[in-house]
């Protein structure tokens, strides 16, 4: 069955053509052409002349510019962590659960991926607005206690004060979680699943218990799944527009927002273009850290 | 010397519907080589799971040393285990594997460095301390599982199917340092296999599993010889199963009368079945002799047997030659096919039995086993 390829060069044009195409037309040259612009400078509402300027990296610089990128990395990285740490124990869980409900639980991880993106954050919405669910459920609460109070005559509560929920780091971090888990759990139920599970059974036999297990045991052996988690959560997390953009209070911008200003309202396409490229930049270092340390491991000592 | 160390009381464990293994009872003493024997599926694994604590029993109690062990968890039983694909932990080297279990001990560092070394010397691994696991071979990677289990001196060392994964050659290697490993540790091995060379040849008791239930506990020469049953005759080498009555059942003679046999099978001591009873005479292929036919010739004289008796006549329709041995398949009158071994004893024996001559088959009065079930 094995072919080389220059043997049928005429079959694997023919398969390979399309997608080629494909990715030519609709992938490498509009990319191409923002990378131009980013070396461009505006003349006019429309005209951008491309002068090979480095002014609009010179001006993503900025300590403006450069705090909110720090700051995306920051939101990405915590919500990478939190999913992290929420992701593992759900992925053993899925991991150890009966063959029968394995299939289930996945399909409750995945379920949320198959709603449309916009709908789930308007649902965070309702959920966490000053009249949302969670205020209306404290503020029953707050009144039943209230009620009780008054009953013993001990004083009054005082009206309820509902919780800033919405607005803030805080919500956008609660949103990009929400949105990013099932990306954190999939690669590391995969890497989960296909450990061997004798070498847990191995190490409890030599008198290890179930966390010196999960620490010594599973957890270095799924560290290729945990990258893979950590960088395909960390890449989408740190381009993230629509939950910011609806989540966030006027501090929580991200660098998408930024880059989503400067093609629409401020209508510099070049300075859009740079921050852009900047973000990319930033995601193929994570990237290629991920496949340095992959590599490193996979060595042989 | 023959202390128990593990009891089974009548254990069961099923999964669901199934039962895996059926009211076992079963006492090992310590220092045996104790083999696990059966088809796949025939609950032997479970079994020894059991013992390491993978599985609890649903009914019955399982002791060592007299304690009952069901409610410890695995961690804290005096037992190790070798498991079949060995469990060697890939990300650590040769030298950290073995030290895994002394380090939950809290060994001090200088004690277990030293008994680390003694361990690796024991299975022939010294000086590969530092490798790692994907670095060795299939049988190195099964001396470090060994010697792994073996540093935390248990009790009891488990093995499940330890030579399964091993080529032929590299099997009757590991087989014979089993031995020589378990004389020299003087640890109780229990070892599961499908595989009855293997049990035959390490074992001193044997415990024969089927569907479950057990079979047979004994030797490996009492499993051979005098197999309880059918299963074990057949599942223990191979076997002629010859079903019939019995004619006379008295205390220094029997005969069995069965359909598929022109002759009687005669036996030069009693059984334990009663005379009309159903039995089978069971035949191992090496315990037959063949004997050449010439036509006017009288058959050749056995004398530990009556005439008529424990001979007949029949065609080589099958040969096998096997080097030291050949195995012929004997149709004799009415039809059944008789499996008969023979050793190669000069270089010309086999041309005396060719495909399609006539031969006679003869065997001693001692050499047929009666079974009851």
């Amino acid at each position: 069955m094995e072919q080389h390829w220059k043997s049928a060069k005429g079959l694997f044009g023919a398969v390979l053509g399309p997608p080629l195409f494909w990715l030519v037309l609709f992938f490498m040259i509009p990319m191409g052409i923002v990378w131009l612009y980013s070396f461009g400078e505006n003349r006019g509402l429309t005209e951008i002349a491309l002068t090979g300027t480095f002014s609009n990296y010179l001006r993503a610089l900025d300590p403006l510019y450069l705090k909110i990128f720090a700051k995306s990395v920051g939101i990405a990285g915590l919500t990478t962590l939190i999913c992290l740490i929420i992701g593992f124990p759900v992925a053993l869980a899925i991991t150890f659960a009966p063959p029968k409900a394995k299939t289930w639980l996945l399909l409750a991880v995945m379920l949320p991926f198959w709603t449309n993106l916009l709908i789930r954050t308007y649902a965070l919405i309702a959920v966490l607005r000053t009249e949302g669910y969670v205020n209306q459920s404290l503020q029953w609460l707050w009144n039943g206690l209230g009620a009780v109070v008054g009953v013993l005559g001990v004083g009054s509560l005082g009206p309820f004060q509902p919780l800033e929920l919405l607005h803030n780091n805080f919500s956008v971090v609660l949103g990009l979680v929400y949105v990013h888990l099932p990306f954190m759990v999939l690669p590391l139920y995969s890497a989960l699943d296909r450990l061997d599970t004798s070498l847990l059974e191995a190490s409890l036999d030599l008198g290890a218990g179930h966390l010196r297990t999960l620490l010594t045991i599973v957890a270095p052996l799924a560290l290729p799944g945990i990258a893979s988690g950590v960088v395909i959560t960390f890449i989408p997390a740190l381009g993230s527009y629509l939950t910011p953009d609806l989540l966030g209070g006027p501090d929580s911008q991200m660098i998408a927002n930024i880059i989503e200003r400067q093609f629409k309202r401020a209508n510099d396409w070049p300075f859009g273009a740079a921050l852009s490229f900047l973000l990319m930049y930033m995601t193929f270092i994570a990237i290629a850290l991920q496949a340095m340390l992959s590599r490193r491991r996979r060595e042989p000592s | 010397m023959s202390k128990p160390i593990i009891t089974f009381e009548n254990v069961t464990k099923r999964f669901g519907r199934m039962v895996a293994v059926d009211n076992v009872s079963l006492t090992i003493d310590e220092g045996e080589f104790f083999c696990l024997l059966g088809p796949s599926g025939c609950g032997k694994t479970t079994l020894l799971r059991m013992l390491a604590g993978f599985e609890t029993p649903t009914e019955g109690r399982i002791l060592i040393d007299g304690q009952d062990i069901s409610n410890v968890p695995p961690n804290r039983r005096p037992v190790n285990m070798v498991f079949q694909s060995y469990a060697v932990f890939p990300h650590m080297s040769v030298a950290d594997n073995v030290a895994y279990g002394l380090k939950i001990d809290r060994v001090p560092a200088a004690e277990r460095d030293r008994r680390v070394e003694e361990a690796l010397e024991l299975v022939q691994l010294g000086g590969l301390g530092s490798r790692k696991p994907d670095q060795l071979s299939g049988g190195q990677r099964q001396r470090v599982a060994l010697a792994r289990a073996l540093i935390k001196r248990p009790r009891v060392l488990l093995l499940d199917e330890p030579l399964s994964a091993l080529d032929a050659k590299l099997r009757d290697q590991m087989r014979t340092e089993l031995c020589t490993l378990q004389e020299t540790v003087g640890i109780t091995f229990i070892m599961v296999t499908h595989d009855q060379d293997e049990a035959l040849a390490l074992a001193s008791r044997c415990a024969v599993m089927n569907r479950g239930l057990l079979q047979q506990v004994a030797t490996p020469n009492d499993l051979y010889e005098f197999p309880g049953s059918r299963f074990v005759a057949d599942f223990i080498g191979s076997v002629n199963l010859f079903e019939g009555v019995l004619a006379v059942d008295e205390q220094d003679q029997a005969v069995v009368r069965s359909p598929e046999l022109p002759a009687d099978i005669y036996l030069d001591h009693g059984v334990t079945g009663g005379r009309g009873a159903t039995v089978w005479a069971a035949l191992r292929p090496e315990k037959i002799e063949l004997h050449k036919y010439t036509p006017g010739q009288p058959p050749p004289v056995l004398d530990d047997s009556p005439a008529g008796s424990n001979l007949v006549r029949g065609v080589i329709r099958h040969e096998s030659y096997l080097g030291s041995e050949s195995t012929y398949d004997v149709e004799i009158a009415g039809g059944r096919r008789v499996r008969v071994l023979r050793s190669n004893l000069t270089r010309w024996d086999q041309e005396d039995f060719a495909l399609g001559e006539e031969v006679w088959l003869g065997w001693h009065a001692c050499s047929p086993a009666v079974l009851l079930n």
